[in-house]
C-alpha cells in the first residue's frame, strides 16, 4: 500500500467525538461510563452509535465512575475490548480501580478529557487530574490536536494488547481545547484499523481458564508483579516507536514516537511541554526563531513510560531546558519537570534546567505569554549564567517559588 | 466482517492469578481442638452432617461418614446437627516427649 | 463468581493456590456488582450466555460502601445474581458495627452502649428497585437457600438473595452452635424467610408457619444464645420487639 493514494473521509469534529469515533473504529465491545464534563460527548456519541447499529457493543450506564471502571474491568477480563472515559473528579473516584486494573495486566483503553481539580468548582483544563495518575501503573499518552487523539486512541488499543506489554492505556486531552473544539479529522477505514490492531489479546481470561484473580498474595509474589509491570513498561518504549513508525506508512501520519520534535535539532535551548497549548509554544518558537534566537520544542507524548533516553539526549546537547507543567506537585515541582530533571540525574552537564508552572485551573497561556517566559530565561541564563528552578507564570508575571 | 473473538497469549510472567487446589489455606485440620469420631452403626446416613459442614470435608459413603482429618477444623457443627448423636467430639491431645 | 473484599477474600487460601473450583475474580470492596455486570455484558456480547455470573459479598460489601454498585446493577436489572451473605458487621476487620448489625449488638465500634440503629433491610431495598428476584435465606434451611438459589438460575434479569449467616467469633458463641443460632433467629422472628417473584411476595417456611400461627419464640431465646447481646438494654429490646413487629406487619401486607 506505501506510495499509493486512497480516499480517506475527513469530517469535522471535536477531540471528545474523535476519541468516540476511534473506539468504534477499533471495535470496542463493551462501553461503561459515567458522565461528567468535559468528558460527556464521548460517551453520548458511543450510546448513538450502540443504539443506531453502527456500532456492536454493550454500553453499561453505571452510577458511577468507580463502577465504570469496574464494569470495563469485568468486561475486559471476560475476554472484550473494552473502552471507558472520564475528567477530572471522575478520574480521581476511579482512582482505587486504576491502580487494580493495571496489577491485574488486563488491556483496556480509557480516554481522559482533562479538568483541574476542586475546590473551588472549575471546569476548565490543566494537567492536575491527568497526572495524578502517573504511578498507576497505566501506559499514558496525551494528544495536541483531534487528529492525534484519534490516532492515538487506535494505537492505544494495539499497544495495550500487545503481550510484550498487556497493561492499560489511557490517552489524554484537554477538555473544551481539543475536547470541546472542532477541527478536521481523517477517519482511517475501518478494516484497515481492525486489521492494524488484530484480534482481542490478553494474558488469561475469567471464561477461558478456570482460575482465582487477586488472590492474597505473599509480600515476594506481590512485588514480582510489580517488577514485571516496570519491565513490560520499559519494554513498551520500543513498541510505541515501531507502532508510531507503522501507524505512518498505513495511514499517512508519524508523530516521533514517545516524543514530537519541533525544530529541536540545532537548538541550543529546549522547551518541554506536553498537550494543546503545545500548539501556541511552536507559535513561540516561530517567533524566537525569527529573531534568530535557537529554540525548539519538545512535546511528550508519551508520560509513562517516561521518554528518559529522546529527554536526555535533547538536554545534553543544549545549554537550557525549560520545562513547562501545568499542573503541580504541592511543595516539590511540576511533575513533568521531576521526570525530566531524573534523566539527567546522573549527567555531568554546562546547562540549566528551569520550571515553568502555568495555566493551572484553565488560565489560558498564549504564544506571547510563551515569548515572554522563554526570552525571559534564555536572557537571564545568557547575562547570569543563572536561573530560577522553579518559577510560577501568573497574571503576565513571571514568580519565583 | 472479522468476528471479535479474544485470544488468551500466555506471558511467562508473574500474574496475579491462583489455580484450584486442595488445601490453598494449608493444612488447617491443625487447628483442631475437639476431633469428630463417629460412630457408624448410629449413623442413618441423612446427610445432615455432610450438608452443614461450612470446611466441606464430610463425605457420606455407603460404608459410613467419612470425615477428612487434615482440614477438619473440629468446630462440632456436624456433632451438634446430629439427630442421632452419632459423632462425638473428643478433644485432641498431643504426645509429648519427657526428657 | 465476584468477591469483593470480605472473609470470602482470606478463606479461599493464599496464591497461587486456591480453594474454589470455579472462576473467582477478587476485586476491591464498592465494586462486586459492576464488576459483574461488566462480565456479564462482556459474555453477552460474545455469546456465551449460557454462563451465570454470581455476586458474593458480605453486608459490609452490599449495605454499606457498595450499595451504591448494587442500586445501579439493580437498576439497569443487570442480568446477574448477588447473594449478600449477611454475619451482621464487618467480621474480616475485626467485628465492627455494620448498617446492617441489629439493635442492641454489641461490636468493637459499639463497645458499650451496643447498636442503637436499626439494621438496614437490603432485601427490601432491592424488592423497591423492582427486581424480578429477591429472597432471603438462612444457613440454618440449606434446602431452602438450595432451592431459592436454583429457581433465580431460571430466571433472567438482577437477582438478590440475602443470606443469614451467624459468625461465632462476632456474636460470641462457639462454633458449634452455628446452626442453632441461625434457626433461633429464624424461630424468633429476628430474621424471616420469604421470596419476591414477579412482584409478587411470599414468605417461605417455617416463617409462613409462625406467622400465620403467631407462635413466634421469645426474641430472649435467640439473645440469650450470644454473647454480642449480653449487655442489651431493655429499651433496646424493645426497639427490637418493634422491629420484629414492623417486620411482620409489612410481610402481611406485602404477601
Amino acid at each position: 500500500m506505501i506510495g499509493q493514494n486512497k480516499q480517506i473521509e475527513r469530517k469535522v469534529m471535536t477531540g471528545n467525538h474523535a476519541v468516540a469515533y476511534a473506539a468504534k473504529l477499533s471495535r470496542v465491545q463493551v462501553v461503561s461510563a459515567y458522565p461528567i464534563t468535559p468528558q460527556t460527548s464521548i460517551v453520548e456519541k458511543l450510546s448513538e452509535f450502540i443504539e443506531s447499529g453502527e456500532l456492536k457493543a454493550n454500553i453499561i450506564k453505571v452510577e458511577s465512575e468507580h463502577s465504570a471502571l469496574a464494569a470495563v474491568y469485568g468486561a475486559a477480563i471476560a475476554g472484550a475490548r473494552a473502552f471507558t472515559a472520564t475528567s477530572s473528579h471522575g478520574l480521581l473516584y476511579m482512582h482505587e480501580w486504576i491502580h487494580w486494573f493495571s496489577r491485574a495486566r488486563i488491556p483496556a483503553v480509557m480516554a481522559v478529557v482533562s479538568r483541574t481539580i476542586g475546590p473551588p468548582w472549575n471546569i476548565w483544563p490543566d494537567h492536575s487530574d491527568f497526572m495524578d495518575q502517573r504511578d498507576t501503573g497505566w501506559i499514558m499518552s496525551f494528544g495536541m490536536d483531534n487528529q492525534e487523539v484519534l490516532d492515538l486512541v487506535i494505537q492505544a488499543f494495539r499497544i495495550s494488547e500487545d503481550p510484550s506489554v498487556f497493561l492499560p492505556v489511557m490517552v489524554g486531552l484537554e477538555g473544551f481545547i481539543l475536547g470541546g473544539t472542532a477541527m478536521p479529522v481523517d477517519l482511517p477505514p475501518e478494516e484497515e484499523v481492525i486489521t492494524f490492531i488484530g484480534e482481542r489479546k490478553q494474558p488469561y481470561s475469567v471464561v477461558e481458564d478456570r482460575i482465582s484473580i487477586g488472590n492474597l498474595t505473599s509480600p515476594e509474589d506481590t512485588e514480582e508483579i510489580f517488577m514485571e509491570m516496570q519491565k513490560a513498561m520499559e519494554r513498551s518504549k520500543e513498541l510505541i516507536r515501531k507502532i508510531d513508525a507503522e501507524y505512518g506508512k498505513i495511514f499517512g501520519r508519524s508523530y516521533g514516537g514517545l516524543i514530537n520534535c519541533y525544530k529541536c535539532e540545532d537548538s541550543k535551548y529546549i522547551i518541554f511541554t506536553m498537550g494543546a497549548w503545545s500548539g501556541d509554544a511552536m507559535e513561540a518558537i516561530e517567533a524566537l526563531r525569527e529573531e534568530g534566537i535557537k529554540v525548539g520544542l519538545a512535546r511528550i507524548r508519551y508520560v509513562r513510560p517516561f521518554p528518559r533516553e529522546e529527554i536526555r539526549e535533547l538536554i545534553m546537547n543544549a545549554k537550557l531546558g525549560i520545562v513547562f507543567d501545568r499542573s503541580i506537585s504541592f511543595g516539590s515541582y511540576g511533575p513533568l519537570f521531576e521526570d525530566v530533571a531524573a534523566s539527567i540525574a546522573n549527567d555531568k552537564r554546562e546547562g540549566k534546567l528551569v520550571n515553568i508552572v502555568a495555566g493551572l485551573g484553565g488560565v489560558n497561556v498564549t504564544s506571547e505569554d510563551f515569548v515572554k517566559i522563554i526570552e525571559k530565561n534564555i536572557n537571564k541564563f545568557e547575562s547570569e549564567g543563572e536561573v530560577e528552578l522553579l518559577q510560577w507564570y501568573h497574571g503576565g508575571e513571571v514568580m519565583g517559588y | 466482517m472479522m468476528e471479535s473473538k479474544v485470544k488468551i497469549v500466555r506471558i511467562n510472567e508473574k500474574l496475579p492469578i491462583s489455580f484450584p487446589q486442595n488445601g490453598a489455606a494449608g493444612k488447617t485440620g491443625s487447628w483442631r481442638l475437639y476431633r469428630p469420631i463417629v460412630d457408624n452403626n448410629k449413623c442413618t446416613k441423612c446427610f445432615l452432617c455432610e450438608l452443614y459442614c461450612p470446611g466441606n470435608v464430610i463425605e457420606t459413603r455407603k460404608d459410613g461418614i467419612q470425615i477428612e482429618l487434615d482440614y477438619c477444623k473440629g468446630c462440632g457443627i456436624c456433632a451438634k446437627v446430629c439427630p442421632q448423636k452419632a459423632i462425638e467430639m473428643v478433644p485432641e491431645t498431643v504426645e509429648v516427649k519427657i526428657a | 463468581m465476584v468477591v469483593p473484599a470480605s472473609c470470602t477474600s482470606v478463606v479461599v487460601g493464599t496464591s497461587p493456590k486456591t480453594s474454589i473450583g470455579m472462576p473467582v475474580v477478587h476485586v476491591p470492596f464498592a465494586s462486586a456488582a459492576s464488576v459483574a455486570s461488566g462480565i456479564r455484558e462482556s459474555l453477552l456480547i460474545n455469546n456465551k450466555g449460557d454462563i451465570h455470573v454470581i455476586a458474593w459479598a458480605g453486608d459490609g460489601g452490599t449495605a454499606d460502601i457498595g450499595m451504591a454498585s448494587l442500586s445501579g446493577a439493580a437498576e439497569r436489572n443487570s442480568d446477574i445474581i448477588y447473594i449478600m451473605y449477611d454475619n451482621e458487621a464487618y467480621m474480616n476487620t475485626g467485628i465492627q458495627r455494620s448498617s446492617s448489625t441489629p439493635v442492641g449488638a454489641w461490636t468493637t465500634t459499639t463497645p458499650i452502649k451496643g447498636k442503637l440503629e436499626q439494621k438496614k433491610d437490603v432485601a427490601k431495598i432491592m424488592i423497591a428497585h423492582g427486581v424480578p428476584y429477591v429472597a432471603t435465606a438462612s444457613i440454618a434451611y440449606p434446602h431452602d437457600f438450595y432451592n431459592k438459589l436454583s429457581r433465580a438460575l431460571k430466571i433472567r434479569g438482577f437477582r438478590f438473595i440475602q443470606l443469614h449467616s451467624p459468625c461465632p467469633v462476632g456474636w460470641r458463641f462457639d462454633d458449634s452452635q452455628t446452626v442453632d443460632v441461625a434457626k433461633a433467629a429464624v424461630e424468633t422472628g429476628m430474621w424471616i424467610l420469604y421470596e419476591y417473584k414477579d412482584g409478587k411476595l411470599e414468605i417461605s417456611n417455617p416463617s409462613k408457619y409462625l406467622i400465620e400461627h403467631n407462635s413466634f419464640k421469645p426474641i430472649e431465646e435467640y439473645l440469650k444464645i450470644q454473647g454480642r447481646f449480653s449487655k442489651i438494654s431493655e429499651d433496646l429490646l424493645k426497639e427490637l420487639y418493634k422491629e420484629r413487629e414492623r417486620n411482620i406487619e409489612w410481610l402481611k401486607k406485602a404477601v
